[in-house]
């Protein structure tokens, strides 16, 4: 047996570990508020923006990091939209002012 | 900044993203979590800024990219907000696409030079999940803002042939691992981005709030499939949460339909042969219909009312008017709450927005397992622009196609009041014995014009 595990072994524990928690705290959303629960998924899947920051990273331009830079762009769409629009909807939700 | 710095970073914005979700356990505490997802994502955001070069460039594709979304997410209608969903997936879905193919050109900036098998399989998983969410989305957005058809499209032999597709393009996947070359990386891209459009196009319009789930939870299988290829830990987190968030939304769809997710997948409801007969068969009963003062006075004389709304009633701009008829009643000592169905609008919790947007307070507002056992101490039900969902033939007639649904039990109360254009047929094509029975009065008209009258009513 080899000392070092494998990177994919590292990521895969952290995968399955991430569903089970997200599993658990997804059940736990009221089905009231389901729907700013996917427009914050939708925010939260803008993370790939990381992926493309990186992609658009290297100083030398090339197709690389032209692609790079029109998903940083995308991604942000994601991200600003979704956090914002979630917002606009929750502000929304108000018990009786009674 | 070093690495390990940056992967702490990491990990605090996921933490945070696992306390915005969990936030939504009730509205009382998801603002505050929307803030912690906020501010996770800019530490995710800043941190790698701090990593890369090119700063002037990367800011500059955030401002243009945030001021989009920011326009959107202000302007948007809240009718409008499945739409805006499938729209976004399929940003994910194409950012992931091009993230891919940059790491493939470049993978020296990724750290991850030279490529290894698994690198390789990763890329390949992540590539395709990502062009079957960016095509099937934009097929998606097209039914739900009305710019495809809605109807679902069918050709002879289909599932077969969308099962070869993904077979060419696995193998092309499985090719490209092996050769490591450009070309059979783009035939398999173009191969799932074909599939995607074909997968969601013979998918009809009453099954959207599953799609839209569907491609939710895809669009994070995507982003954690990029992060196994990054060796990138938060994203494979944010990825996760995502993916398993859209994966129970489509179950509790597919559970509140009674269908079961092949049978979305593969087809259509209404295309099926033995349907289309149930619905001609339409036969001519007799109703008790009456007016909007009737309808006024019945409620205002009751001590209970619980109002059952659907997707009619948004399409009728009644949401607004219903809420201030509530406050009339409940002026009147009437106590007045909302039943909804799960799917009531377009989307999970769709329902719940549009009554919130209409300044209905959330407390009045109760999910159909929370007050089916209170209709038959209820003294009048108004059923607004919903129809299949209070269909008790859903609970007795094994022969009908909503046989096994679940249902709200608006049939228990001791008056009926359901606000209808005409005897039309719902998304299913059933007639609905609900409006036949003797304690059933039907109000027929314009769903905002017949709550204006019974206000106008009320104030009298």
């Amino acid at each position: 047996m080899s000392s070092a595990v494998d990177p994919v072994i590292i990521n895969l524990t952290v995968f399955v570990l991430a569903v089970v928690v997200g599993y658990h705290v997804v059940w736990n959303v009221t089905p009231a508020l389901h729907t700013p629960l996917m427009a914050v998924t939708n925010a939260i899947s803008g993370i790939i923006i990381v992926g493309a920051m990186l992609a658009a990273g290297p100083e030398q331009l090339d197709v690389g990091t032209v692609m790079g830079l029109i998903a940083v762009m995308l991604a942000a769409v994601n991200v600003f939209g979704g956090f914002l629009v979630t917002q606009r909807m929750l502000s929304m939700f108000k018990k009786k002012s009674k | 900044m070093s690495a390990n710095f940056v992967a702490l970073a990491y990990l605090i914005a996921a933490v945070l993203f696992i306390l915005a979700l969990k936030g939504l356990s009730s509205p009382i505490s998801a603002r505050r979590g929307n803030m912690f997802g906020m501010i996770g994502m800019a530490i995710a955001v800043l941190t790698t800024l701090t990593i890369t070069q090119n700063l002037i460039y990367i800011a500059l594709a955030i401002i243009v990219g945030g001021a989009v979304g920011a326009v959107v997410a202000r302007r948007i209608q809240m009718t409008a907000m499945p739409e805006l969903v499938a729209a976004m997936h399929s940003l994910v879905g194409l950012a992931a696409v091009l993230v891919a193919m940059s790491a493939f050109y470049n993978p020296v900036a990724y750290g991850i030079a030279p490529l290894h098998a698994s690198n390789l399989i990763e890329l390949f998983i992540g590539t395709f999940v990502g062009a079957i969410t960016f095509t099937g989305s934009i097929i998606a957005f097209g039914k739900l803002s009305g710019k495809l058809g809605s109807k679902p499209l069918h050709f002879a032999g289909q599932h077969w042939f969308n099962l070869l597709l993904g077979v060419v393009m696995i193998a092309f996947g499985i090719m490209f691992i092996f050769t490591e070359s450009w070309t059979p990386f783009l035939i398999m891209i173009a191969l799932a981005l074909l599939l995607g459009v074909l997968l969601i196009m013979p998918i009809g319009g009453a099954d959207m709030p599953v799609v839209v789930s569907m491609l939710n939870s895809y669009s994070g299988w995507a982003a954690a499939g990029i992060g196994f290829t990054l060796n990138n830990n938060m994203l494979i987190i944010a990825g996760s949460l995502v993916g398993s968030s859209g994966a129970i939304l489509s179950y509790i769809m597919c559970k509140a339909m009674n269908r079961s997710f092949f049978n979305v997948i593969l087809g259509g409801f209404g295309g099926g042969d033995g349907e289309a007969g149930g619905a001609g068969e339409v036969e001519q009963r007799p109703v008790r219909s009456g007016s909007a003062d009737d309808a006024a006075f019945l409620m205002g004389n009751a001590d209970s009312v619980i109002i059952v709304p659907g997707y009619g009633l948004a399409v009728a701009r009644a949401q607004h008017a219903i809420n201030e008829m509530a406050e009339h009643l409940i002026g009147k000592g009437v106590k007045v709450r909302y039943a909804i169905h799960p799917v009531a609008g377009r989307m999970p919790g769709h329902m719940n927005v549009l009554l919130a947007e209409a300044e209905v307070p959330y407390d009045q507002v109760l999910e159909m397992d929370e007050i089916n056992n209170e209709f038959a101490d209820t003294d009048v039900v108004l059923v607004i622009g919903a129809n299949d969902v209070v269909n008790p033939a859903a609970k007795t007639d094994p022969n009908s196609p909503i046989y096994g649904m679940p249902i709200i039990d608006a049939h228990k109360a001791r008056t009926i009041l359901v606000v209808k254009r005409s005897m039309a047929v719902g998304y299913a094509g059933l007639d609905n014995d609900l409006f036949y029975l003797d304690k059933t009065m039907m109000v027929f008209g314009d769903a905002k014009k017949v709550v204006e009258d019974i206000i106008k009513s009320l104030q009298h």
